[in-house]
This record gives C-alpha cells, structure tokens and sequence, in this order.
C-alpha cells in the first residue's frame, strides 16, 4: 500500500520561503499569485493490507515523527 | 565537575563545547556517543551545535530518536542541567524539554556573526550572571527563528533566558538594526527570544554559542559566564 504525507507550516507560521517564491514568480510575470507555502512530501510504501489499521499507523507516524504539531499541520492519503 | 558533550552524527560544534568545558573552566568533560544508553556519571549535559543527521525532516528532528535520548529525558526531567547550544536547542524542542520550535530564519540567510543578548530569566546557567547583562556570542544558524503560539509565549515570559538586543541592552524591537545595518534580531524570532529555560529552570536552550566565545582570544569571553554559573550552581547543591 502506497501513502502520500503532505505536511505544510500552520496557517499562523511565517513562511519566508513561499514569500520568496511569491516574489519570484511575480519577477518571472505570473502576476496574480497572491499567497504561496511551501510544504513537504514523504511518500511511504507501506507492508500493511489493512487500510484502517495504516491510516492509524499513519496518524501515529505523523504525531511522533513526520510533522512537528507546534509548527506543522499534516495529511495524508492511501493509495490501493 | 562532570560535564557530558553528546555527539550526534553531524555535531561540529562538540570539540568546542568539550574545550569550553575542559580547557578553559576546567571540568571533567567528555563525549558521550548518541549511540550510547547511559550518560554515565555526569553532573551536566550539552548538546552541542551542528546539523544532526544533516537536519534532515526538520532540523533536531531525527536526533529525538537516537539511542541516548531516553537517558537524555531522564537526567533533564530528574532536574539535571541541560545546555542545548544552536542544533541542541532545536534538538530540546523536539524532545518536548523546551517549548516551541526553531523555523527558518525571516530573511532566510544563513547568519554568521556576532549578536548581543540580554540576560534575563535567572537558571542554572544564568544564576551568577547579573539581570540586565549584555553579552556578546556568535550566533551560526539558518533556523533560528524561535516560534509558539500566543498562549505558549503567555506562559513563557519569565522564562527567557536571553533576548536579542543592541550593544546597550535595549531590546530588539521590530525593525531595529545595528550600526552595520544588519537587524538586531537577526532570524525574526517571537518576542527577540535567544534562548529559555524549562520550568524546572535547570534546562537551557539558545541560538548563540557561548563555547565558541569563552576566551579573550576568540573575540569574546562572554560566553563563559554560561559555564562558571553553572559550575557555581553544582557546587552549591554538591
């Protein structure tokens, strides 16, 4: 089974990296580009066949390891 | 005095912690492996600077899984002091031993000079260092910017060991810069925190390296103070 975490800052954390992209793009010429935040991807192969008792394995991951609850939110989905 | 310098994957600034301790206050200090389970008979900890296991996830965030963290946990929670210099205070935080976190600096340089902090809440690594003091410590980091919600930073006030400020101690308020041009506050941490204690008062965290700035001939001895307050202090309750 295949899992996807997305973990991305709290909406109240600064972001300074999105804000240089943001700019950026603007110097680039994509004008209307009005907020950008920059995340983290982990994709995760997982031996569990049991999809509920991923997504537990999952939230539990996320908590200890994957995201920093002071600072990070996080997501994820299972494929197959 | 024994003092324990936990050497992480990546630590590179353990030699000058272990020579801040050992050569110039003149402790009994040695490594202690992350490898390893036990810190063995040390009356003090410090987590020294550097890029444990290459900052990877986050900066400090795989080293909360070494071998050596349980025994880590026990000493700080047993009331035992902790110094977590630079990586070692992104490494408390997520432990949990300190609150907060440490995010990318505002401007997202890399800062490598000097800085001026004021001290301020009294701890163990503080104790014999009068309210008020301005010193002067390199600071070396790229996630710096001390970060916590409002209810946390409510709770933390009297906790603050050390604010960024100006040669003359007059806090880093937003937008303040020194006679460079270059922002007192030099990462756009919350409230110009530099680095604070846990409750207890017996674990500290900062950005600055006062080991990199214990003897005259590195360009500031101020950072001793951290280690004679601390020498001080055990030899009270010893």
């Amino acid at each position: 089974m295949k899992a996807r975490v997305y973990v991305t800052l709290k909406e109240e954390v600064l972001d300074p990296q999105g804000d240089a992209v943001r700019r950026s793009l603007g110097s680039l010429g994509f004008e209307g580009v009005d907020r950008v935040r920059v995340g983290k991807l982990v994709e995760l192969e997982l031996g569990a066949v049991d999809r509920s008792a991923a997504e537990t394995e999952l939230q539990a991951m996320c908590e200890k390891l994957l995201a920093n609850p002071v600072i990070e939110d996080f997501r994820f989905e299972l494929e197959g | 005095m024994r003092i324990a310098v936990v050497q992480y994957p990546g630590s590179n600034a353990d030699f000058d912690a272990l020579h801040a301790a050992r050569d110039v206050l003149g402790a009994d200090a040695f490594y202690v492996f992350h490898k390893e389970r036990e810190l063995g008979d040390a009356e003090a900890v410090i987590v020294p600077g550097g890029f444990s296991y290459g900052d990877y996830l986050r900066p400090g965030a795989i080293a909360g899984f070494s071998p050596i963290t349980p025994a880590l946990k026990r000493f700080a929670e047993r009331g035992g002091p902790v110094l977590g210099i630079c990586n070692g205070f992104q490494i408390l935080t997520e432990l949990g031993l300190l609150p907060g976190a440490l995010t990318r600096n505002a401007h997202l340089r890399f800062e490598c000079r000097p800085v001026h902090v004021r001290v301020e809440a009294r701890g163990v690594f503080t104790g014999g260092i009068p309210e008020g003091t301005v010193l002067r410590l390199p600071i070396a980091h790229a996630d710096g910017r001390y970060q916590c919600d409002d209810a946390t930073l409510a709770t933390l006030q009297d906790r603050v060991a050390f604010r960024y400020c100006d040669a003359e101690g007059h806090p880093a308020t937003a937008g303040a810069v020194d006679e460079r041009g270059l922002p007192l506050n030099p990462n756009g941490s919350r409230d110009a925190i530099a680095g604070l204690y846990n409750e207890g008062r017996n674990v500290c965290g900062l950005m600055p390296h006062p080991e990199r700035a214990a003897e005259a001939i590195l360009g500031s001895a101020d950072g001793l103070h951290l280690f004679t307050s601390l020498r001080d202090q055990i030899g009270r309750t010893a």
